[in-house]
């Protein structure tokens, strides 16, 4: 019975909420209505009390998932889109992300975000935040590409004793389907080469791995042999996988769906440049959207962000470089 | 001689209105006393940073505190000294935190006002204001998780603090939950040199709570009595399940927002009327009229309580500071997924 990337957080929030009693979720209509995407529908009413609405007030939804930690709760928080979590940005960077540094009080929250874009949803809908997050300190940034991630890795963040900001990608809610849940998972904070190869690496994350992959897909029909790496956590950054294909291949794009400046791709280049110089053949790529606010109409979006077929022109420019 | 009692010791309970209004006295003579050695040190260049006094605060301070047991929650702000000892804090985790040593509880790494001992209920604050109503409404809904009963929480701000967006989403969403929350305003006429015309335009701050669909309770700060029976109702109604509790008191701020600010924008009509008034002048005159103690035991007290703070700042001067070399500089608790400095 296949599942999609969505199911198996729904699932996965579900085995957190049964096997421990410090789980609960807040955000907003994530009660009786199950969540605007659904990821909790059926859990208020499994698991009575535990999945709370919450008034429209992403500070405050923090603020309460801090104090709940403080006295020993593991609380989710939804964020309605990853754009709004921006509304309870300082308690995040600011409070919990500082609280163990300060206190020596662990902070065991996870915030997660339906992020990224889809056809129509426009600036507010569609953001990609995890650089901004990764940039401070005391936080963790995961990004599942799927479906067996979204589940394992959700599960995973909820565990760490520190805040976790999960990124899930709307895109990949329903479209993304796998046979059955994991029963294993890569440790959080390691990479993954989801496409062994040869002639050059493409590092991303979330959404855009599978557009790597049609890319990839496509090259190997003219003899290319691409590797693609999931990076699947943002922070920490497997920079010894990274490393060791870039190894491998001496080239490196490194696509992200989110704005250029300053990203996870401009992160990748720098410990690239800095740590694996001398492994470089050409000099490193970086493929992200463009730098402007995520535009509502599909013609205007369908080139704001990498695709395949833009990840493929670059690729064929790095090949020849 | 006065023991200023660790958060690990059970408060005394004290019944008649003389033993409650003299224990209260007490910490707000104590953080008088240590205040004036605090600005006297930051004088001399012995502090790093800003130095925040509670001047004509102290009754209000402490009235919170005092009525709070051993498994509350209490998060107090910038001027709350005197509540900080009242709920168990000792003089030297606050000397070691004011003078920077490695001993205190903030490690170097917080200091000032920001300390606090979370597991113990006593929680640290950051600087941006508001933030402490929606954490302190977190903690207790983790003790209603937890099935744990007559417990409150409270927390301490400004005028000022109340026009954050952050003090507005906590008290609605706590009182969405029906939490037993208390919130004390310290009405001080100004935040830094911004006066109250020009922080809010509702006639009284008070009225909000209408608004909040929370109890309001309204005090003259400067009267230490009436501190202790309004801000024990407010937290008696509390955590007798009528959901939170928003007390503001009028009083005026007799010092800079901090050391470094002499305050010459506090208009004067204000020092010489009523809301000026000093609530340890205040309390020596009620303690006086009700007979409980004479001028000269509250002088031996003072006396006593001064000395113990230079013992404790003598002491906490000594100690080592911290060392960056010793530091493990990581932000996370995992050490398996730090990610290590650059």
């Amino acid at each position: 019975m296949p599942i999609t990337y969505l199911e198996a957080i729904r699932e996965a929030q579900a085995k957190l909420l049964a096997d421990d009693p410090r789980v609960f979720i807040y955000g907003q209509d994530v009660g009786n209505f199950g969540g605007a995407f659904k990821a909790t529908k059926g859990l208020a009413k499994e698991f009575p009390g535990r999945v709370l609405d919450s008034p429209i007030s992403e500070d405050a939804q923090v603020g309460l998932a801090i104090g709940a930690a403080i006295e020993g709760m593991r609380p989710i928080v939804e964020m309605q889109f990853a754009d709004f979590s921006t509304c309870g940005l300082n308690q995040i960077i600011n409070h919990a992300a500082t609280m163990f540094w300060r206190t020596n009080v662990k902070c065991p929250i996870t915030v997660r975000l339906p992020s990224g874009g889809t056809a129509g949803a426009g600036p507010f809908h569609s953001q990609s935040m995890e650089a901004l997050y990764a940039h401070y300190p005391g936080l963790i940034v995961l990004n599942p590409a799927t479906v067996e991630d979204a589940y394992s890795m959700l599960i995973a963040a909820v565990h760490i004793d520190d805040p976790v900001i999960f990124c899930e990608h709307k895109y990949l809610y329903y479209h993304l389907k796998a046979e059955s849940l994991p029963t294993e998972a890569l440790p959080i904070g390691k990479a993954r080469v989801a496409r062994p190869g040869r002639d050059a690496t493409i590092v991303t994350y979330s959404a855009m791995l599978h557009e790597a992959l049609a890319c990839a897909e496509e090259l190997a029909q003219d003899g290319w042999q691409i590797e693609v790496v999931d990076l699947r956590s943002v922070k920490p950054l497997d920079t010894d996988t990274i490393l060791g294909s870039v190894a491998r291949t001496g080239r490196l794009l490194v696509v992200g769906e989110a704005f250029p400046w300053g990203g996870v791709t401009a992160e990748v280049v720098a410990r690239v440049a800095t740590e694996g110089f001398g492994l470089l053949d050409a000099p490193p790529m970086r493929l992200n959207a463009k730098d402007t606010p995520v535009p509502y109409h599909p013609n205007l979006w369908g080139t704001h962000r990498p695709t395949a077929r833009a990840i493929c022109g670059a690729m064929r420019e790095l090949l020849h470089a | 001689m006065l023991q200023t009692s660790d958060l690990a010791s059970v408060k005394p309970q004290t019944d008649t209105r003389r033993d409650r209004y003299l224990g209260a006295f007490r910490w707000m003579l104590l953080a008088r006393v240590f205040e004036e050695k605090l600005a006297s040190l930051y004088r001399g260049g012995k502090v790093i940073g800003g130095v925040f006094l509670s001047k004509g605060q102290e009754a209000l301070s402490a009235a919170l505190a005092v009525s709070l047991r051993k498994g509350d929650i209490y998060a107090p702000l910038i001027r709350d000294a005197a509540g900080r000892f009242a709920f168990g804090e000792t003089l030297l985790d606050a000397a070691r935190t004011i003078v920077g040593s490695r001993l205190g509880p903030m490690r170097g790494r917080e200091g000032n006002i920001h300390r606090g001992k979370p597991r113990e209920g006593y929680y640290a604050m950051i600087s941006h204001l508001g933030v402490m109503v929606s954490t302190v409404a977190g903690g207790l809904v983790a003790r209603r998780f937890k099935g744990v009963k007559d417990v409150v929480g409270a927390t301490c701000i400004g005028d000022g603090g109340t026009s954050t967006g952050s003090f507005h989403e906590g008290l609605n969403m706590a009182a969405v939950e029906k939490l037993p929350l208390v919130v004390v305003v310290a009405n001080n006429q100004y935040a830094y040199s911004t006066p109250t015309s020009e922080q809010y335009a509702c006639a009284d701050l008070v009225d909000r709570a209408i608004g909040y669909g929370v109890r309001g309770h309204k005090i003259d700060g400067t009267d230490p009595q009436a501190c202790f029976d309004v801000v024990g109702e407010a937290v008696a109604r509390a955590r007798a399940g009528e959901g939170p509790q928003m007390v503001v008191a009028d009083l005026l701020r007799l010092v800079g927002h901090g050391e470094h600010d002499d305050a010459h924008y506090v208009n004067h009509a204000l020092k010489v009327s009523p809301i000026g008034r000093d609530c340890l002048d205040v309390a020596r005159t009620q303690i006086g009229a009700a007979g409980w103690m004479t001028p000269s035991q509250i002088d031996a007290l003072r006396e006593q309580l001064q000395a113990e703070v230079e013992s404790t700042f003598a002491t906490a001067l000594r100690e080592p500071l911290p060392d960056p070399n010793l530091e493990d500089w990581r932000a996370l608790s995992t050490e398996s997924l730090a990610e290590g400095n650059v």
